[in-house]
C-alpha cells in the first residue's frame, strides 16, 4: 500500500534527513516509527503528505508516485490520508464541529453527509459535549481527539499520527492510543511516530526504529529498543 | 459548484465576523484609502472647474476698421467659426459697443460727456473670439491677419487691430501654470493612490499572515486551493465594500460642510453639488476600487502560503 523506495532526503549538503530509506506498509497494518529528535521521523511522514519532495528516490501510494501528482490530484489524495500532529492544528476560529465539518467540506461531500457524520464521530472520541466549544475551550486531550475525529471523518485508507501524545499527560495519551487501535481494528492502516516507551511496548505491533536518517531496525512485534 | 460557493461565502463572513479587531483595522485602513481616492477626485474635479473657469475668461478681440462693412464682418465671423481652433464667435456692433460703453461708465460723469460731444459713435465693432484651448489664439491672430476674408475688395485690410498681443504673455503664463498644475495634480495623484494601495496590501497581507497555519492545514486535509483562497477573497471583498459604504457616508457631511467654501473659492465649483449630482459615479468607482483591492489583496496574499 505504502511503499519508500531508496528514499533520501537533504536538506542543505550537511543536513541529511533522510538516507537511501526502503520500506513498505500492506494495508491494515499499524506502524511505529521510534527513533531519536532529528532520526527522520517527521521528514518521512513529511515525504508520506507530499509536504516535501525526496532528493532521490520514490514514495509509492497504491504504486502511484505521489510525488509526481499534479496538484489537483495531490488534493484528492491527502484526503485518502488523514493527518494527526502533535500540535493539534486545528482552527482557532471555528468549533469542534466546524474543524470536522471543514475536512469534509474540503473533501466535497453534502451538508445531508455532514450533518450526520460529524455527530457520530464525535461520539466515536466521546466529545459528542463539546461539539459547540472552540478548540482555546478545549484541554490538550480533548484537542487531540478533535483532531482524531477531523482525521477519520472522511474513512480514510491510511491515519498518520506524528506524535500525537507528545502534549499529553499519561491518561490522555492511553486514550488517544486506544483510539487509535480501535481505528486500526476498523481495518484502516496507522503510521505513527512516538517517543513514548509506554505507548510502543503496550501497543505489541510493528515496530520501525531509526536513526540518522536510517532504518536500524524493523521488528513485527517490537518493542521500544534504543 | 453552488454548495462551493454557498460554503466559500459563509466561511468567509464567519471568519471576517470572528476575527473582529482584525477585520476592524483592515476596514479602517481601507476606508483612508478609498478616502484618498475619492478625496483625489474631488480635487481634480474642483481644479479641473477653476481651470476652465480661467480658460473660459481668455479671450481674443478683433477690431474692425471704423468703415468695415457689416456683411464683411460677418464673413469673417463665419470663416472663423468653420475653424477647428475656435469655440465661439461674438459679433459686437458698433452701437452695441457703444451701449455697452455706456452701461459701463454709467457712474463716470466725464466718460459719458465725452462720448456725447463727440456727436459720432467713436467705438468700433469687433469680434469676440473664444479658442477651444488657450494654445490656439497664435493661430487664430495669424489667420485674422492673413486671411483673405479680412481685408475689403479694394484690397484694404477692415481688422484694425487684435489684441492678441497685449494679451499673449497673460495668455502664455496661464497655459504654462494650467499645464503645470495638470501635470503636478496627475503626479500626486499616482503617488498618493500607489502609497495608499500598498498599505491596504499590506495590512490584508498581515490579517492573511496570522492565518498560515490555518491554511497549511486546509492544505493537508486535502481542501483546494480555489476552496482555501474562496473564503479570503470574499472576506478582502467584503472589507472593501464596507469601507466603501464607510467613505461614501463619511463624504456626505464633509461635502455639506465644504461646498459653500469651495464655491467661494473655485467659483462655480459647488463640492456638496458635485457629490449629490455625481454620487452614482462615485459610488460605482469607490465600491469596485474597494472590492477589487480587497480581492486582489487576498489572492495575491493567499497564493504565498498555498505552496504546500
Amino acid at each position: 500500500m505504502i511503499y519508500f523506495d531508496n528514499v533520501s532526503k537533504h536538506y542543505t549538503d550537511n543536513s541529511v534527513a533522510l538516507h537511501e530509506v526502503t520500506l513498505s506498509v500492506a494495508p491494515g497494518e499499524f506502524v511505529s516509527i521510534v527513533g531519536h529528535s532529528g532520526a527522520g521521523k517527521t521528514t518521512l511522514l513529511k515525504l508520506l503528505l507530499a509536504e516535501e519532495h525526496p532528493t532521490q528516490g520514490a514514495v509509492y501510494f497504491h504504486s502511484t508516485d505521489i510525488h509526481q501528482l499534479r496538484r489537483a490530484h495531490l488534493t484528492k489524495y491527502r484526503r485518502r490520508i488523514g493527518t494527526v500532529f502533535q500540535d493539534f492544528r486545528l482552527l482557532p476560529n471555528r468549533t469542534t464541529y466546524e474543524n470536522i465539518a471543514f475536512a469534509m467540506e474540503a473533501a466535497g461531500r453534502l451538508d445531508d453527509e455532514i450533518n450526520a457524520d460529524v455527530p457520530h464521530v464525535l461520539d466515536l472520541v466521546d466529545l459528542g459535549d463539546k461539539m459547540w466549544n472552540f478548540p482555546h475551550e478545549l484541554s490538550g486531550g480533548e484537542r487531540q481527539r478533535v483532531g482524531i475525529a477531523r482525521a477519520i471523518v472522511n474513512q480514510p485508507d491510511v491515519i498518520i499520527a506524528d506524535e500525537p501524545t507528545g502534549n499529553l499527560d499519561p491518561i490522555n495519551t492511553y486514550e488517544i492510543v486506544q483510539i487509535l487501535k480501535k481505528i486500526n481494528d476498523l481495518g484502516t492502516t496507522v503510521v505513527l511516530t512516538t517517543h513514548n516507551k509506554g505507548v510502543i511496548d503496550s501497543l505489541g505491533k510493528r515496530v520501525i526504529t531509526m536513526d540518522s536518517g536510517r532504518i536500524v531496525r524493523d521488528d513485527a512485534t517490537g518493542r521500544y529498543v534504543l | 459548484m453552488i454548495l462551493a460557493i454557498k460554503r466559500i461565502i459563509r466561511t468567509g463572513f464567519v471568519n471576517f465576523w470572528r476575527n473582529g479587531f482584525v477585520s476592524t483595522s483592515s476596514v479602517v485602513v481601507m476606508s483612508i484609502t478609498l478616502f484618498v481616492i475619492g478625496s483625489l477626485i474631488f480635487v481634480n474635479e474642483m481644479l479641473d472647474s477653476s481651470l476652465n473657469l480661467l480658460k473660459d475668461k481668455v479671450d481674443i478681440n478683433a477690431y474692425f476698421t471704423i468703415d468695415a462693412p457689416e456683411e464683411s464682418i460677418l464673413a469673417v465671423k463665419s470663416t472663423l467659426e468653420q475653424l477647428d481652433e475656435v469655440e465661439k464667435v461674438t459679433y459686437i456692433s458698433r452701437e452695441e459697443a457703444e451701449i455697452r460703453f455706456r452701461e459701463r461708465h454709467k457712474d463716470k460723469e466725464i466718460e459719458i460727456q465725452a462720448l456725447n460731444e463727440l456727436g459720432t459713435n467713436p467705438l468700433l465693432a469687433s469680434l469676440s473670439i473664444k479658442a477651444k484651448d488657450p494654445s490656439y489664439y497664435e493661430r487664430i491672430n495669424n489667420f485674422l491677419q492673413s486671411d483673405e476674408s479680412t481685408v475689403s475688395q479694394d484690397g484694404v485690410p477692415i481688422v484694425a487691430k487684435v489684441n492678441f498681443n497685449d494679451n499673449k504673455t497673460a495668455i502664455e503664463k496661464l497655459q504654462k501654470v494650467i499645464h503645470g498644475i495638470e501635470t503636478f495634480g496627475l503626479a500626486v495623484s499616482i503617488v498618493l493612490i500607489v502609497v495608499s494601495i500598498v498599505i491596504v496590501f499590506n495590512t490584508i497581507r498581515m490579517t492573511i499572515y496570522i492565518s498560515r497555519e490555518e491554511i497549511s492545514v486546509m492544505r493537508l486535509v486535502g481542501a483546494s486551493d480555489a476552496y482555501i483562497r474562496g473564503p479570503f477573497v470574499f472576506a478582502g471583498i467584503m472589507t472593501g465594500l464596507i469601507s466603501a459604504t464607510i467613505t461614501l457616508v463619511a463624504f456626505y457631511p464633509l461635502a455639506i460642510w465644504l461646498g459653500p467654501g469651495t464655491q467661494e473659492f473655485f467659483g462655480e465649483f459647488n463640492l456638496f453639488v458635485y457629490y449629490t449630482q455625481n454620487f452614482g459615479e462615485m459610488f460605482l468607482i469607490i465600491m469596485s476600487s474597494g472590492a477589487f483591492l480587497g480581492a486582489l489583496s487576498s489572492f495575491l496574499a493567499v497564493k504565498k502560503y498555498l505552496r504546500i
